[in-house]
């Protein structure tokens, strides 16, 4: 793993994929753990934070205000607690900001032939013409200045919209990127891993599985890149 | 249009069915075979960089392209029907060696009296104990007749597991209620991870008979019938969804690619979507398709096979006017007939100890089949037939299996559930039930009248539902699934919801069957029990779409013992003599 200069790399990536940059999310070094294995470039870097240093972190789908909103509302749902950290130490904001600026939040695999029947029962899945992109953007806008509310403000506002679609993907997220491979921008130092005693993938566990049998066996977590040494590319990173 | 040369023989999909017809052919004649896969090229070297959970189990990245086309579903012919958008209920693949690339590698046989279930359930119960609507047929063929070919299947797989009937001989510590079979599996059983060995352990003392599963993923080093070898498994736990990473995984691209590209008369055409069957009076001449470049295209065939999932073939035979289409008012045609998918269900189980889920195998494990079939009596039962429990030696990856918790913990996010959660995520277990699906006049497949695909072709129309012969099972599976997971130790139990309609966000399996059935005769089958279409003899289609009953074991090992029956069919005898194979 390289130690390297964060801005520069982030600058280096966004000419990269020659895209103008109009929105950052600026985060302190102590808000997302300090350390950071984050992939950028298709690249996997691990970067020493200074406590006091604050990041940009160039945003592709959100504007800084919605991203605050979202980091705040990931947070409530997967929590920095007694029991370990949260969505806010894996990064999840990061994560689903990539999400939706790829092919999944287009909705580039799902039918979105005519008509909708957004009344058919709920069997059929969901039906509506509405693309993760304008669910999270509609559903933002009922969330206005969420990140400044007093936390169990928060909590009460995510209960009153927890029956409906937005917050049902918001949860899915949320839980997709605490413990996706860091090279999806989530799960940063694969804190998500280490909460629950996950190791990343691993070429073998055959002596392991007779071994361990009713006590734990905790390896130490490695991420696909770390493990493969190959570069991979990300579906959130295919071609429009 | 582009017109192409002609070839001997058109195979209409690249996964297991395909594939293997064309080694067969390949191995076996000097013909050209061109073979026709509308996804992507794939190499099981693609794979050594695959085990990453986002984008393979939960974006899907190797299934079916819904976009491009998906299926409509109602429950009743009166209903409008409604397109499924987004993958749920079943995972078809797509790509070279199709979903035979991410399945888990579960390679049960069939209990024997499942080909000549009318008459054996009948005999037992008479007909009245037959459910209301059923569509229960004989297949036409028996035991004896497909056993040999099952016996293929495993060495071709280098199936693991262990005999439970060798020679009419039962053995303990196998499954004492399969069919007789001729030679033991090529490859002891799998490891069993902790969890599953309770499972194993628990059912015995409840006086049932637990045996390994069979699986199509090695447990020790192997080298097949046609000479390949593969390593055992280093369970991993990256299976269901994934690609296999070292190949101990039977999946096409190791055990059929390999042999296929070794002959310069097999062709196989990526990216290329299948959408005509031509056939004038009774022969097909070939198919059209779009290729890559999208260019229309059309391959003279002097034969054509069609080997694509069981609702593509079907679709294809109602797209190219094949055919009587079913008409479920009247009984009356037969194309899309008796679709049946898998009943399903399972316990979840939160254990004292942790179990280390992230190591495993997805076919490893154990299983009963104490409840399967007709092995227990159901005279006084309000259901027929039955199903497989087993506990699942599968690892399992964080994003899909964070979040269960027991039923007392009422928050779905937030500080408390977080914490259990975090808690009780490696102390999570399941048993899982597989049961038989028995076929109705009302479950059939046929053209949407209102959705289209990406090229402007209907849509396959599913009509299905569950009916109480269904949710019976489940409930009593449920039953059963808590009685083992009491004696398991489970701390709490959690069972899945009883049946209610078809739901097309419930995973059930990838396991659906029927549409173009086989027979002994051609008034209620689409092809003869080699099969071949009853009217276009140059035609064959293999795959489950032949299977008139679905059978609780997952289908593969039975659509590989077909497969290879049909190639026995057409290299042995059509070929030699071009007629109605009876």
């Amino acid at each position: 793993m390289t130690q390297m200069n964060w801005t520069s790399r982030l600058v280096a990536h966004a000419r990269l994929r020659r895209v103008r940059r109009r929105h950052f999310l600026v985060m302190s070094a102590a808000s997302i753990g300090g350390v950071l294995v984050y992939s950028l470039d298709h690249k996997v870097s691990r970067l020493v934070a200074q406590p006091t240093k604050t990041f940009k972190i160039p945003l592709r789908f959100f504007t800084e205000r919605e991203a605050l909103i979202v980091a705040a509302a990931a947070s409530r749902i997967i929590p920095s607690d007694e029991s370990g950290p949260g969505a806010r130490e894996a990064g999840v904001v990061i994560y689903i900001d990539r999400q939706l600026a790829g092919p999944w939040g287009r909705d580039a695999r799902r039918y979105t032939h005519m008509p909708f029947a957004d009344s058919a029962a709920p069997e059929f899945g969901y039906q509506g013409a509405a693309s993760p992109q304008r669910i999270y953007r509609e559903g933002l806008k009922q969330l206005s200045g969420f990140d400044r509310l007093p936390l169990s403000e928060q909590d009460a506002r995510l209960v009153e919209i927890e029956q409906g679609v937005f917050f049902d993907l918001l949860r899915r997220n949320t839980i997709e990127g605490t413990f996706c491979d860091p090279l999806h921008g989530g799960n940063v130092d694969m804190v998500g891993w280490q909460l629950i005693g996950f190791p990343g993938p691993r070429m073998s566990n055959a002596a392991e599985i007779d071994k361990y049998r009713g006590e734990e066996f905790r390896p130490k977590p490695a991420s696909l890149t770390q493990m493969t040494r190959k570069p991979h590319r990300p579906s959130e990173d295919e071609a429009t | 249009m582009k017109n192409l040369p002609r070839t001997d023989i058109a195979i209409v999909g690249g996964g297991w069915t395909g594939l293997l017809l064309a080694k067969e052919i390949a191995q076996r004649t000097a013909l050209n075979v061109v073979v026709l896969e509308r996804g992507t090229a794939r190499r099981s070297e693609d794979y050594a960089n695959d085990m990453d959970e986002l984008d393979y189990a939960v974006r899907f990245s190797m299934m079916q392209d819904y976009s491009q086309e998906t299926v409509t579903l109602r429950h009743t012919s009166r209903d409008r029907a409604i397109p499924i958008r987004q993958l749920g209920n079943f995972l078809p693949g797509t790509g070279t060696g199709g979903a035979g690339e991410h399945w888990d590698g579960f390679f049960p046989r069939h209990v024997p009296d499942l080909f000549e279930l009318y008459t054996k359930t009948v005999e037992r119960y008479g007909e009245k104990k037959l459910p209301e609507d059923h569509a229960i047929v004989d297949w036409g063929i028996t035991w004896a007749e497909i056993e040999p070919y099952y016996t293929k299947a495993d060495k071709l797989i280098g199936t693991s597991g262990k005999a439970g009937n060798l020679r009419g001989k039962v053995v303990d510590g196998g499954n004492r209620f399969e069919g007789s079979r001729s030679e033991e599996y090529p490859t002891p059983p799998m490891k069993n991870s902790y969890f599953s060995s309770l499972f194993g352990d628990a059912v015995k003392s409840l006086g049932y008979h637990p045996y390994p599963n069979p699986s199509a993923i090695l447990s020790i080093a192997h080298t097949n019938l046609d000479g390949i070898a593969r390593p055992g498994c280093f369970y991993c736990g990256f299976c269901s969804r994934f690609g296999c990473m070292v190949s101990a995984k039977s999946q096409p691209t190791n055990t059929l690619l390999p042999i296929i590209e070794q002959h310069k008369t097999v062709a196989i055409r990526n990216n290329c979507s299948v959408r005509r069957v031509l056939h004038e009076g009774n022969k097909t001449r070939g198919v059209n398709y779009v290729d890559a470049s999208g260019e229309e295209c059309y391959q003279p065939a002097d034969v054509v096979m069609l080997c694509s999932w069981t609702l593509n073939n079907t679709r294809l035979l109602l797209l190219s006017g094949i055919g009587e289409p079913y008409d479920s008012a009247t009984g009356k045609g037969a194309v899309g007939r008796n679709l049946t998918h898998q009943v399903g269900s399972a316990t979840t189980l939160f254990m004292e100890k942790p179990l280390n889920r992230f190591m495993g195998a997805a076919a490893s494990g154990f299983c009963i089949s104490d409840f399967d079939g007709d092995n227990f009596d159901h005279s006084d039962l309000l259901f027929v037939r039955g199903g497989l429990l087993r506990a699942m030696g599968t690892g399992s990856q964080p994003i899909l299996s964070f979040g269960t918790v027991p039923a007392s913990v009422k928050a779905r996010w937030g500080s408390e559930w977080k914490k259990a959660a975090v808690y009780w995520y490696d102390r999570v277990g399941g048993i899982s039930f597989s049961g038989e699906h028995i076929p109705y006049k009302t479950n059939y497949m046929d053209l949407d009248i209102t959705y289209k695909d990406h090229l402007g072709d209907p849509l396959l129309r599913l009509t299905i539902d569950w009916h109480d012969n269904d949710k019976e099972m489940v409930k009593f599976a449920s039953s059963k699934g808590t009685e083992i997971a009491k004696a398991m130790g489970a701390k709490e139990i959690l069972t899945q919801p009883p049946y209610d309609h078809y739901d097309a966000r419930r995973y059930q399996t990838t396991h659906i069957q029927g549409g173009t059935i086989m027979g002994k005769s051609p008034d209620a089958s689409v092809v003869n029990t080699w099969g071949q279409h009853w009217e276009l003899p140059n035609l064959f289609i293999v795959g489950a779409s032949t299977m008139p009953c679905q059978g609780a074991a997952n289908p593969t090992p039975t659509v590989l013992a077909l497969a290879y029956r049909t190639a026995d069919a057409l290299i042995d005898h059509y070929l030699k003599n071009p007629h109605s194979l009876i």
